[in-house]
């Protein structure tokens, strides 16, 4: 695709046209437009879960953008000012108050976080209904599991900058996980905290990981996302391979240029989206006390944990998935075992490439089991991701229980149900009204 | 390939020592920067004992006071409550407090040094959270009916009795820390720090 195979721009003579064929010679400008827009085909029957990706790229540039004004205003400091309020604290509620605009691009910035989950488990529902993890887009799939991993220890960091009481009692639970970890857990958990309690040094380095270890990750493994994409060519809603068949200019007989016919589409989802997220955003930017929840308009204090603490909706389904663990195993605490359930729960997506082994990819030409088994893993998803917002109780102990085990066996009983189910004949072209 | 495949083993042998040689200074590198996330000097020396006065804490209060950036708790039980620590021999886990998580002068039956005052980092042994405080008997705080008093953890639900002492079947491990201390005078604790040559 890209380099080398796309001829250089030749200058029609105007000014314009001789700036872009001198840069032309000097770097891949137009290989570079043609391998990734205007000449990348991509399968024509594109349907509404194919907004995601570019969503999710729309939302890492609203929180870059917001990210680097908010950084302007912010002090990550965990010490008292003169009023007896930590610094951090005040200086988000600066920001709140006294910052011209200054609210307008915190909200935008806290209701992109839960934007952007809500985006990525759409775009990833994507690739279980149609197969897109599966051969020979494993690798697009492994970065974008990537991407999961690193959007999540993002939203971890950055929920800690506030300073508020969730900010400082969630960070203590979850950096105490790693102290479940045997024999090194301990100094490991100090390593992160770099003090024996969460504190300044934790939040001097949260920020830091924040601004800059990890959005510069991210950025790296998009790249890496899109490049692999554009490798293999994108799947479709019926799971064929459109460069099967191609035309006598050797363009696949279902695909359409990305730009404009995508570009343009997108930009209906795009619109959609923003007046979905500025409602949010101006008519309810606490999400309900999902998105802000309300014990972290208190400032951290680390001698009193709020009544009710749980961690945002995001991350609630491997929460409860953490507490389902009860039982002592191999002489090992139940609170390592919850660890390690939890830590699997999120990986596991990582091997789906190698556990489906159904003929067909789509979900239109699989058959009863597949529908019921990604029905269950989503409703098991959805009690799970409920029940890690309620406080324990003897029958959300069982109940996640019962679903975390339906969890992994969506997983791990794949390679034998996928293989079993009624499948319809796939057609040799894409389906398309 | 340019010598039709021939290779050079010198320039091999070369190639592969000054590799072995980079990536040594690379990983030695890393030192640095893996030992400045460890807790700095001042961290460390931020350790400081606490002295505390408890001459107002009447019997059946709880007072908490910061210690190592952690809530340490003096609780001043009253009799009632200390009656119910030996009906709980059965139901805590650790009854006798057989698992290092007290100075051996508070491996006893009330955890303490004086029967009544009990004191007790404020922490969770599961994942760091502070328990609230459940003091009344029964189910008007939203215990069980036969609650006896003592503290839940509202993060994952443990529960602990006056002692400190954790309840079987509870996702924390262990019984709550005691801190080391010692009574400087009757109503006077040093928190952090044992006797010193007694």
């Amino acid at each position: 695709m890209a380099g080398g195979t796309y001829e250089k721009y030749k200058s029609d003579g105007s000014i314009g046209g001789n700036v872009l064929e001198w840069v032309d010679a000097r770097f891949p400008a137009t290989s570079m437009w043609k391998g990734h827009l205007s000449e990348y085909y991509a399968p024509k029957n594109f349907n509404f879960w194919y907004f995601f990706g570019s969503l999710a790229l729309l939302v890492l540039v609203i929180q870059i953008v917001t990210g680097i004004f908010l950084v302007m205003h912010y002090k990550p400091d965990a010490a008292l000012n003169a009023n007896g309020v930590p610094v951090a604290f005040a200086s988000v509620e600066y920001i709140m108050r006294d910052v011209p605009g200054g609210w307008l691009i915190r909200y935008m910035h806290s209701t992109g976080a839960s934007a952007f989950f809500i985006v990525v488990y759409l775009h990833m529902f994507r690739g279980l209904l149609y197969g897109s993890y599966r051969k020979p887009r494993e690798l697009t799939w492994l970065f974008g599991v990537g991407i999961f991993l690193v959007l999540m220890g993002e939203a971890f960091f950055g929920y800690l900058l506030p300073w508020g009481q969730m900010s400082f009692w969630g960070a203590q639970v979850i950096v105490n996980l790693f102290g479940a970890i045997p024999v090194i857990g301990n100094d490991l958990s100090i390593l992160i905290r770099g003090d024996f309690v969460v504190g300044d040094a934790t939040l001097n380095r949260f920020f830091s990981f924040h601004v800059i270890a990890f959005p510069l990750v991210l950025l790296g493994l998009v790249a890496a996302h899109v490049l692999a994409l554009h490798e293999t060519g994108s799947n479709n809603p019926d799971g064929v391979e459109i460069k099967a068949l191609k035309d006598a200019n050797g363009i696949p007989l279902d695909g359409i240029p990305f730009h404009p016919y995508y570009t343009v589409k997108d930009i209906v989802g795009v619109v959609v989206f923003l007046m979905a997220f500025s409602a949010v955003m101006f008519f309810a930017p606490e999400g309900g006390g999902y998105f802000l929840e309300t014990p972290n308009f208190y400032p951290a204090d680390p001698l009193k944990t709020p009544p009710h603490i749980a961690p945002v909706w995001y991350f609630t389904p491997y929460y409860s998935i953490l507490r389902a663990m009860v039982w002592n195993f191999f002489g090992l605490d139940a609170k390592f075992w919850g660890v390690v359930a939890m830590g699997a729960s999120v990986v596991i997506f990582a091997g789906l490439p190698w556990l489906d082994r159904s003929p067909v990819k789509s979900i239109r030409y699989r058959g009863p089991i597949y529908k019921t088994m990604l029905s269950i893993f989503v409703i098991c998803f959805v009690i799970l991701g409920y029940l890690g917002t309620l406080s324990p109780s003897p029958m959300g102990q069982i109940v996640s229980q019962v679903c975390t085990v339906f969890y992994f066996g969506f997983f791990l009983g794949m390679p034998w149900w996928s293989r079993m189910d009624k499948f319809k004949p796939v057609p040799d072209r894409v389906t398309f009204k | 390939m340019s010598n039709q495949g021939k290779m050079d083993c010198g320039r091999r042998r070369l190639i592969v020592a000054t590799a072995a040689v980079g990536g040594a200074g690379a990983v030695a590198a890393l030192v640095p920067f893996v030992s400045s996330l460890l807790p700095s000097e001042r961290a460390k020396a931020a350790g400081a004992p606490v002295e505390v006065d408890i001459s107002k804490l009447e019997p059946g209060q709880m007072m908490t006071v910061e210690w190592r950036g952690k809530p340490v708790w003096i609780i001043n039980r009253t009799k009632d409550m200390l009656e119910t620590l030996p009906k709980l021999a059965d139901a805590v886990a650790d009854p006798k407090s057989d698992r290092e998580q007290q100075p051996a002068y508070a491996k006893n039956d009330t955890r303490s040094i004086k029967p009544e005052i009990m004191v007790v980092v404020g922490i969770c042994t599961h994942l760091g959270c502070s328990p609230s405080q459940k003091f009344k008997k029964g189910a008007e705080e939203g215990m069980g009916a036969d609650w006896l008093g003592g503290f839940l953890c509202p993060c994952h639900g443990s529960t602990f009795d006056f002692a400190g002492r954790v309840y079987k079947a509870k996702p924390a491990p262990t019984n709550l820390e005691v801190p080391p201390h010692v009574y400087l005078a009757d109503t006077r604790i040093m928190i952090g720090e044992d006797k010193k040559g007694a």
